[in-house]
């Protein structure tokens, strides 16, 4: 569907995407997460065609954007951060007017128009200028403007900015019906939304990919997830005994030490707390627990610690004054 | 750019610059017809307008200084280049909206040879060659400035910057009166020019060397043909800048009855040039 391969951009000395490379699936979503200034924005102002890259390439269905750019532009709807509205239109007459540069035929202009709008709830607004409009109204205009057509490919830019916490959520379940029929690239550095609606979360720190998995698998993988730590006072028979009565236990690791307790590490099946009967089973023993501790890392924690690494150190020494970019 | 054209042309007349520009134009030019052709009675229609350039220096700015300024500064640029239509198509289709407006009034100003004639005698050849022209020139103007709107994110640095550079053609003749009749100062004015080519070059291509070597090639050049036929600089330069004169070959028709056609091809090439240097910079903005 899309495949990035080694892009690089530099704004002078400075690399704003550095050696990117992944390919997008067909029909799901993908979320780009990382903090400001972290090259997600100029990303995807290179794969719409918008900025050249310095390095690198990119396929859309096959199509290089910038050998074929016409092609490859057909099969994308971009939604930039900013959304690009002339303020002296009627909502309508600016979906015609990007329907007609889309090169929609112009039998259909008129029911893609109708559909974009119902998709995006701007019939009330229709008839007005944008100028006019409020933030989240102008949000979903260029929603619609995107979706005009139904190209394969859906690129937003931060789309729920700016917009109410109801319209968020008509906007988040906006996008998934639109995984259905399309891929769907959004960014974002909302941390919640793109969990909630992303299959595939890429995460670029100072303009490289430093993960890419599904939400779950990175918060499971990346460090050790879900993982209870615990210390008890007696033999490893004994404690092991007692973890076996509990079923949620899926894998524990033993680890005796010298002053005559023993600590395990264990993982545990679904999303269960087990901590509590963790407690009973061994009070009921009358063995004493002296560490009971929940080991679950977060796509919060997994952000920070990916990027704010040893590359984010780097930066925020390398931009001082600027040092707010790596923080989220 | 079809869809281009419409919207420019629609979005002209919402913010009223179209009607505007249009206006002016007209009152203007009908106030130099009333005095030159119906109060002194001067049958040429053409005077008025070599009479009128003057107009261009203020409309013309305020005409074009949107037109890729405010797409920028607004972003509907990013809109305009990820849609599936090239470059050349954005460019004409804003540049052909602008030659539309400018070609409103110049088809009103069709009516006042007629009126001449509904009086007593009449040249109507002569007359709407001359609105022609003045078509075409307003068109070398808008290209001009169309390019100027493309360098900057301000629509008033590129009206005011519009409006220098215009100034400077309006008065070029005057300007060039100025310049030294003497060899050796025209061989140094001709240095000076070429080295401004080549630090253009250097800019665009940041290779020391190549820029060196064609420093080096113009300075010696100049120097040998200077020393070989030292009169080949004497008025040099406002022979070749004067052939530029583009107010020039509009007053020519207006005054001698003459229609210079290399004139309209320099109107054309210059058009042509702005074209293509308004698409080279917004293809430069993209790789920067």
């Amino acid at each position: 569907m899309i495949e990035v391969k080694n892009l690089t951009k530099k704004y002078g000395s400075h690399m704003a995407v550095d050696h990117l490379s992944f390919t997008v699936e067909k029909g799901q979503i993908y979320g780009f997460l990382g903090p400001n200034g972290a090259g997600k924005s100029t990303t995807m102002n290179i794969m719409t065609g918008y900025l050249g890259a310095t390095e690198g390439q990119v396929l859309i269905n096959g199509h290089d954007i910038l050998k074929e750019p016409e092609e490859a532009k057909k099969c994308i709807g971009y939604l930039p951060e900013l959304p690009p509205l002339y303020m002296e239109m009627t909502v309508e007459e600016y979906l015609n007017f990007a329907a007609e540069l889309k090169k929609i035929p112009k039998k259909e202009i008129e029911n893609q128009v109708n559909a974009v709008v119902r998709l995006a709830r701007l019939q009330d607004v229709k008839g007005r200028l944008i100028h006019n409009l409020s933030k989240g109204y102008k949000q979903r205009v260029g929603l619609a403007q995107a979706m005009l057509g139904f190209p394969e490919i859906i690129i937003l830019d931060e789309p729920t900015v700016g917009l109410d916490p109801k319209q968020i959520i008509e906007i988040r379940e906006l996008i998934r019906s639109l995984a259905e029929n399309h891929t769907v690239i959004l960014s974002s550095h909302i941390l919640a939304e793109v969990r909630e609606v992303c299959d595939y979360v890429m995460i670029i720190s100072n303009g490289r990919l430093v993960a890419s998995d599904t939400p779950e698998n990175l918060e499971n993988v990346m460090s050790g997830t879900g993982h209870i730590e615990i210390e008890a006072k007696g033999q490893k028979d004994a404690v092991k005994e007692v973890l076996n009565q509990i079923e949620a236990v899926q894998k524990t690791e033993y680890k005796e030490n010298a002053d005559g307790t023993v600590a395990v590490q264990i993982e545990v099946k679904g999303q269960e707390d087990i901590r509590e009967r963790l407690f009973f089973a061994f009070a009921e023993r009358k063995m004493s627990l002296l560490t009971l501790k929940l080991n679950k890392s977060t796509l919060e924690e997994v952000f920070l610690e990916l990027t704010q690494g040893d590359a984010g150190n780097f930066r925020k020494a390398e931009k001082e004054g600027n040092g707010d970019e790596s923080n989220l | 750019m079809k869809a281009i054209y419409k919207r420019e042309l629609r979005s002209y007349f919402h913010s009223m610059i179209g009607y505007i520009f249009i206006a002016f134009l007209i009152a203007f030019t009908g106030i130099y017809f009333m005095a030159y052709n119906l109060n002194y009675g001067y049958p040429y229609f053409a005077y008025v307008l070599s009479g009128v350039i003057f107009l261009y220096l203020i409309a013309i700015p305020i005409l074009t200084m949107r037109s890729f300024a405010e797409d920028r500064k607004n972003k509907t640029d990013q809109l305009l280049l990820t849609a599936p239509v090239n470059l050349f198509q954005v460019v004409m289709g804003k540049y052909l909206a602008m030659v539309t407006i400018l070609a409103v009034p110049c088809v009103i100003c069709l009516i006042f040879p007629l009126i001449i004639k509904s009086q007593g005698t009449a040249y109507i050849l002569i007359d709407y060659l001359s609105i022609l022209v003045f078509f075409l020139l307003g068109c070398v103007y808008i290209a001009i400035g169309m390019f100027i709107s493309s360098l900057t994110e301000s629509t008033i640095i590129a009206a005011i910057g519009t409006f220098g550079i215009l100034v400077v053609m309006y008065l070029w003749s005057g300007i060039l009166d100025f310049l030294p009749v003497s060899a050796m100062a025209n061989a140094v004015g001709v240095v000076l020019i070429l080295s401004c080519v080549v630090l253009a070059v250097w800019q665009m291509t940041k290779n020391w060397i190549v820029c060196a070597g064609l420093e080096v090639l113009v300075v010696a050049g100049c120097a040998i043909v200077y020393v070989w036929k030292t009169s080949l600089f004497e008025n040099l330069l406002a022979s070749i800048l004067g052939k530029q004169d583009l107010v020039d070959i509009l007053t020519g028709i207006s005054s001698n009855h003459l229609l210079d056609i290399s004139g309209i091809v320099l109107y054309l090439s210059i058009v042509a040039v702005c074209i293509f240097l308004t698409m080279q910079m917004i293809q430069k903005r993209r790789w920067s």
